[in-house]
């Protein structure tokens, strides 16, 4: 059963230095807010997973929380680059960053591979691509029914998956509607949940195309309204675009960075 | 180049010569970027009934702007189904249910193998790092056909690409069919210059039009290797001016 606890308690809780951690969300539902606590907490060491590492792996990274990072696109959609990953592959600051790199397919399928328990999982991307020969967790294979060949992909089960919802109800049953991206994978994948939502309400009252994950399935339930922002909770409020668009001049320069960072961030 | 200055960017003609391939009711699995601008001008002139499928989730996406991001909430909420990341690649990508994809890159090569990865020969001391591969590869995999968009540059268009992220038609014949991909393929290769499709005879990219105002020689000079010209060169046909006017109305929306 999902514990309700305030954010700061749960990251301390469930992110210990060393820690893998899956902080999802497809463009909707980025749980900045726990970034942020991460950050303030100061947390080391961590590999962290993301799809798109997007402006939260950008800040994570810059804050030097971050060893590794699993990644499988890694710009900031229809703006560039992500200056603070670039920064840390290209010079190492302000720490060495190895990277683990995928297609979308396969690091979704590490997870789906994660959340059923399997230790692998098959697809037929990466198969005579140079990203099948440097991936670490992929392997060639022959089915054993056509004998045709598939890429198998290794389970990733996060330590922590954290994640962020519009609702949660007192039990700490958590609801979602629009983009959920990887949410259900994650959530079923990671050893420990973390939902941020935007408010506890007594009843989910239930909307088109939603799902509700049983509080049985989460660790922790934090409220913690506008948590997503800059990105978007639908329903709530919208992507913060220009903020995305600024965000280039913000992280481009360690110096306006570490600025933004202590503003922003440590002193928020 | 001719010397009289065209009434339309590079950008331009390649979005309004990429859209005239789509038909009606074919399913578009959509990118940021160019190819969304591409499939919406098409489904605002031609082709209402277009099925585009972005692949944060939206099916059936019918947005009015166009979308900075992949998952903007324009796509879901004009959408017909939202489906999570898995469905939309393992099931419809994967299970064979889209007829075509759209892709760009920083470098393609003459069997259309693509890279958005490093640039440089050495992937751990990358001269240029590139954001990696994200929906590409499964695109250029399992659409039935995929049409690629990109500037007509040397820098662009090399004999080899640094680093296959998404798999082309070659050099290897046969080597889609070895791997059981479904799809044909890059099948049409659009740059700001002309069309380059690829020769039945061995799958090499050939030049088979170009755009107004170009000669054979400007596309010779920003391809890195030999082209091969077909025998029968077409001239594309200039953008009509209810293109353009679409067009231009997407994007001051947007």
């Amino acid at each position: 059963m999902a514990e309700h606890l305030g954010l700061s308690e749960a990251v301390s809780r469930y992110v210990q230095d060393g820690d893998t951690v899956a902080l999802e969300g497809f463009t909707h539902l980025i749980p900045f807010a726990a970034g942020h606590e991460i950050i303030r907490q100061q947390k080391r060491d961590l590999t962290v997973s993301r799809m798109t590492p997007d402006l939260i792996y950008d800040q994570l990274i810059g804050a030097g929380c971050v060893r590794k990072l699993l990644f499988s696109w890694g710009g900031n959609p229809g703006v560039g680059s992500l200056y603070r990953f670039r920064d840390a592959v290209e010079n190492g600051w302000p720490v060495p960053l190895e990277l683990e790199e995928h297609s979308h397919a396969g690091l979704t399928n590490r997870y789906v591979a994660g959340a059923s328990g399997m230790p692998f999982t098959v697809m037929k991307g990466y198969l005579g691509t140079s990203l099948g020969e440097i991936a670490p967790h992929v392997r060639f294979l022959d089915c054993p029914f056509t004998g045709k060949p598939v890429a198998a992909v290794r389970a990733l089960n996060p330590d922590t998956g954290i994640l962020h919802a519009q609702r949660a109800d007192r039990a700490g049953n958590v609801q979602v509607w629009g983009i959920s991206g990887v949410f259900r994978e994650v959530v079923m994948a990671s050893r420990q949940v973390i939902v941020t939502v935007e408010e506890v309400v007594d009843v989910l009252d239930r909307r088109p195309g939603d799902f509700v994950m049983p509080s049985m399935a989460i660790t922790a339930v934090c409220e913690s309204p506008e948590g997503a922002r800059p990105s978007y909770v639908q329903d709530y409020y919208e992507r913060d675009n220009d903020w995305y668009r600024k965000w280039p001049e913000v992280s481009r320069e360690r110096d306006a960075f570490l600025a933004w960072l202590d503003e922003s961030v440590m002193g928020a | 180049m001719a010397d009289r200055k065209p009434a339309w960017a590079a950008d331009e003609i390649m979005t309004v010569v990429a859209a005239r391939h789509l038909r009606d009711g074919m399913s578009c699995f959509v990118g940021i970027g160019i190819p969304s601008t591409v499939a919406n001008l098409a489904r605002n002139t031609h082709a209402p009934n277009l099925f585009l499928i972005y692949e944060a989730g939206p099916l059936g996406a019918k947005p009015y702007r166009l979308p900075l991001s992949i998952g903007d909430g324009e796509l879901a909420t004009t959408a017909d189904s939202v489906v999570s990341v898995p469905e939309v690649f393992n099931y419809w990508l994967q299970g064979g249910h889209i007829d075509v994809g759209y892709l760009s890159a920083a470098q393609i090569d003459r069997f259309g193998n693509l890279n958005t990865t490093v640039i440089g020969p050495d992937y751990h001391d990358p001269k240029v790092r590139l954001p990696g591969a994200g929906g590409a590869p499964e695109i250029a995999a399992h659409c039935r056909e995929v049409t690629v968009i990109m500037r007509h540059t040397r820098r662009a268009f090399v004999p080899r690409v640094d680093f296959v992220t998404s798999i082309g038609l070659g050099p290897e014949p046969g080597i889609r069919s070895r791997f059981g991909f479904r799809g044909a393929g890059p099948i049409n290769v659009i740059t700001d210059l002309g069309v380059l499709k690829p020769d039945p005879l061995d799958n090499e990219l050939t030049l088979v039009a170009t755009h107004p105002g170009v000669e054979v020689q400007d596309v010779l000079d920003q391809t890195e290797w030999p082209l091969r010209v077909a025998s029968s060169l077409e001239a594309t046909e200039p953008p009509a001016s209810e293109e353009l006017a679409v067009l231009r109305d997407l994007k001051s929306r947007s």
